[in-house]
């Protein structure tokens, strides 16, 4: 039987030990890392560059050349159902009502006036057109915040990374994406995500659907950059962006949007 | 002090000691809280280094364009002049090493992803030269009649502008 005295100096002698090894781990914590200073609160960065995307939905004919050229810039299984990039398709008709598709995220674009398989009479069309989608590299992830392990990231140029060496595969970015742009790397089994090609936005090219799209409905510009023109249209033009209530603040804006795109 | 209830802390405290001392050791120096901040910031910043070397395989017309001179010259005086080598014939990479042959599509769809004539007149489908595939000279080859290369022989002006909003005329900047 441990009498009450024995069992309270146990008590203690055993919280100080935690205590004790926590204060450690601080430590080893603190030197291992980069500097504390970071632990303040997210600022704006102050990188020379902040990558932002422009999207004219009048220009997009949906051909689907962008899909097709991200999917093999990118290595993303080509007759796999996924892709970093994908053109949508809007048809209202005049009662109001909506028909929205993306067969193979419009990979081979669009060549019959089919949505969903329904024939729609062009009479009854009030207006059509199509959307291009792409990860919108939100200020305000929230794909980052739910990483249990800190495989992505936002880099300082405003782009959302994923380390597919850091990355565990658990899915929590996929759900938390508002906009369905994250999926499982196939091959990889990572998260997988566009980055406005990375590499390419890094070495003075162009990302590949922005190359590929030979009506300019696509463009990439820095809005750091005073003289940047794509920047210049977001910061003079009537632009929009996607599901602006959530609250991320997307880097990706629309031209002549429309309120039926969801 | 022993006792068969105090052991296993032991033995805890020592897990807990030895996960601490091989974290300096397990985890990358880089990896850390960066520019960020925490909540976004929180990563290996080699990352950012691996993605930035991935490969270019899409070279645009640039790097095809001395091999190539009289297709190159003949293509930028058509409307097609807006499209890139390798939307139709695929990536280059390191072509002529890998791959020693680039693809020459031949097929009607590849032509109707934009000339496949769609009544959705709030586009710029709409303005683009297309024809019904299912009524016009079905099963023949588009490239039998005409060059993508040198699609008409006195162009009209193409659908869009050149320039404008920094579109194409700075095409692989």
């Amino acid at each position: 039987m441990i009498s009450r005295r024995d069992f309270l100096k146990f008590s203690l002698l055993a919280g100080t030990g935690i205590g004790l090894s926590g204060l450690t781990g601080k430590l080893i914590w603190a030197g291992g890392t980069a500097s504390r200073e970071g632990l303040r609160a997210p600022t704006i960065s102050t990188a020379s560059k902040k990558w932002v995307f422009l999207v004219d939905t009048y220009k997009c004919v949906g051909c689907g050349l962008c899909v097709r050229a991200c999917k093999l810039e990118n290595e993303t299984p080509y007759d796999a159902p996924v892709t970093r990039t994908w053109v949508e398709r809007y048809v209202v008709k005049k009662d109001g009502s909506v028909v929205a598709d993306s067969p193979m995220g419009g990979r081979d674009g669009y060549l019959k006036n089919d949505p969903q398989g329904i024939i729609v009479p062009p009479d009854e069309i009030a207006k059509a057109f199509f959307v291009p989608k792409l990860c919108n590299q939100c200020t305000n992830p929230p794909c980052v915040q739910v990483c249990p392990v800190g495989a992505t990231y936002r880099s300082p140029d405003g782009v959302v990374l994923v380390d597919r060496k850091w990355c565990i595969g658990c899915g929590y970015c996929i759900m938390a994406c508002p906009y369905g742009v994250r999926f499982f790397h196939p091959v990889y089994k990572v998260a997988e995500k566009c980055n406005f090609c990375y590499h390419r936005i890094w070495n003075g090219m162009r990302p590949a659907c922005v190359d590929a799209c030979p009506f300019g409905a696509r463009l990439i510009g820095d809005i750091n950059d005073p003289s940047d023109p794509v920047a210049n249209v977001i910061r003079t033009e009537r632009v929009a962006v996607l599901k602006e209530e959530f609250g991320t603040k997307p880097n990706v804006y629309y031209l002549n949007f429309d309120s039926v795109v969801r | 002090m022993k006792s068969h209830v105090l052991r296993p802390l032991y033995v805890v405290l020592a897990i807990v000691a030895g996960i601490f001392l091989a974290r300096p050791f397990i985890v990358p120096a880089d990896f850390g809280v960066h520019e960020s901040g925490y909540m976004y910031g929180w990563y290996r910043k080699g990352n950012e280094e691996d993605w930035k070397n991935f490969k270019i395989k899409f070279k645009t017309r640039e790097y095809c364009k001395d091999c190539h001179p009289e297709t190159y010259s003949s293509v930028m005086k058509s409307p097609h002049s807006i499209i890139h080598c390798e939307n139709c014939h695929g990536l280059a990479a390191d072509h002529p090493e890998d791959p020693a042959k680039l693809s020459v599509p031949r097929q009607r769809e590849h032509c109707l992803r934009c000339h496949s004539a769609l009544p959705y007149p709030s586009t710029g489908r709409a303005s683009i030269r297309g024809i019904d595939p299912d009524e016009h000279n079905t099963g023949v080859e588009c490239v039998s009649c005409h060059s993508p290369h040198s699609p008409v022989s006195n162009p009209p002006s193409p659908p869009f502008s050149k320039g404008g909003m920094g579109g194409f005329e700075g095409g692989g900047r």
